[in-house]
């Protein structure tokens, strides 16, 4: 016979799990979110890829990647709508899937709250943030003088 | 009215085995150590292993090991039993790390080298040594409507069904409501409020039946937050079915059921 320390089970004592489940409400929400993680994921696979492709294969690569090639590729409406589609569909994806996590983790519905809160605050601040650089950026900003690339009219 | 008295006694066999075959049917024996969770609430809070060590024949199941220490050194070991054959999903237990029933485990398919584990069932309340509470696992499986429910007229006679409609839940009609695979989800382990997969199978074999009227009402009630969606794919509970049921096809089979019925 031989002992160990070892955590006490789940007894059917007061602190034990009760079966709470609460009624259905009726909300199809996680059946949404879960589509959403599917079709999402297949999109992000075209976007992220073709990102890639463009960013670092055509032409010289890597080696073409700086401040003005960015401003360049956001002069073009076409990369602007590519790059909020793949901020938007890649941040929501993340969160979806830290919230799953959250929820299949977290055992006390505090810190359940307290982790969804963070992650909802931090999510929503980075998909404000990227939709506002991607619409407001401005290689050449006026009144600017110093650190302009090459491209921008000399004033 | 003197005929040959002597009877012979009924050979042992009726093929002769050469003597250089030896002897036919001897069964290997081999010492096993069986190291249990022990738990009594009675006298300690605490569960603690406790090993036993005993001379095992090779067509022993885990099962007659568990019957040899509590009939023979320690009576007060406890666990569920009933039709010890593999039917009854009595004594669904975790060997080894990985939940089996008991009955069908057999222990030279096992490492005897080292001890055998033997804990409870995870994610429901233990009540003693290898018995837990069932109660939360049958309440998920009552909730699902596990009965038939038809609305036409009551027949005179038998239900009849075609072969390929009857074939269409065949798999899903073996569950034997042994906890084996909702004990062996990740998802339920935390909370136990997710449905979990068997009260999932035994919705599949209804929703899927063609005599039944309420599929819908079901899929409704596995649309829950704590329904099919928890469902991570991790394949666990397949791998625990001791009835081979494939439960994480019959849990995609429902899910697509749901966002077919929505779309």
């Amino acid at each position: 016979m031989s002992t160990e320390s070892i955590a006490a089970p789940r007894s059917n004592s007061a602190q034990s799990p009760k079966y709470k489940r609460s009624k259905g409400n009726n909300s199809s929400f996680e059946m949404a979110a879960w589509l959403f993680m599917r079709l999402s994921g297949v999109v992000l696979i075209v976007l992220i890829f073709g990102h890639l492709f463009v960013n670092l294969m055509l032409g010289d690569g890597i080696h073409a990647v700086d401040f003005g090639f960015v401003a360049g590729k956001w002069a073009s409406p076409f990369w602007q709508i590519w790059d909020l589609v793949m901020l938007w569909l890649a941040i929501l994806h993340g969160t979806n899937g830290v919230r799953t996590i959250i929820n299949d983790y977290a055992e006390r519905s505090g810190t359940r709250m307290t982790l969804k809160t963070v992650l909802y605050v931090a999510s929503g601040v980075i998909v404000v943030l990227g939709t506002l650089v991607i619409f407001t950026f401005d290689p050449c900003p006026p009144g600017a003088v110093i650190d302009l690339p090459s491209f921008c009219p000399v004033p | 009215m003197s005929t040959v008295e002597t009877e012979l006694p009924e050979p042992a066999s009726k093929i002769e085995l050469p003597a250089h075959l030896g002897g036919g049917g001897e069964i290997p024996t081999f010492d096993v150590t069986l190291k249990v969770r022990r738990y009594d609430p009675e006298f300690s809070e605490e569960s603690k292993w406790e090993e036993f060590t005993m001379t095992m024949y090779g067509t022993d199941r885990v099962l007659d090991a568990l019957h040899k220490v509590k009939w023979e050194q320690d009576g007060s070991l406890s666990f569920r039993r009933s039709c010890a054959h593999g039917v009854c999903g009595s004594d669904a237990m975790r060997i080894n790390g990985r939940n089996r029933l008991a009955c069908k485990t057999l222990l030279k398919d096992l490492d005897t080298s080292k001890p055998i584990t033997v804990e409870p069932i995870k994610g429901l309340p233990v009540e003693k040594d290898l018995i837990v509470d069932m109660e939360p696992f049958f309440q998920s499986f009552r909730e699902v409507m596990p009965f038939l429910v038809n609305r036409g007229h009551e027949p005179s006679k038998e239900r009849l069904q075609s072969a390929e409609d009857r074939e269409r839940f065949d798999d899903t009609t073996k569950c034997i409501l042994c906890a084996a695979c909702t004990s062996s989800c990740p998802v339920f382990w935390t909370d136990g409020q997710y449905f979990g997969p068997a009260a999932i199978v035994n919705a599949h074999r209804f929703i899927f039946d063609s005599r039944d009227d309420a599929g819908d009402m079901r899929l409704e009630i596995l649309n829950d937050k704590e329904g099919v969606w928890r469902c991570r794919t991790t394949f666990n509970c397949s791998e625990a079915c001791p009835r081979g049921i494939q439960v994480t096809q019959a849990i995609a089979e429902v899910k697509q059921a749901i966002l077919s019925r929505q779309i």
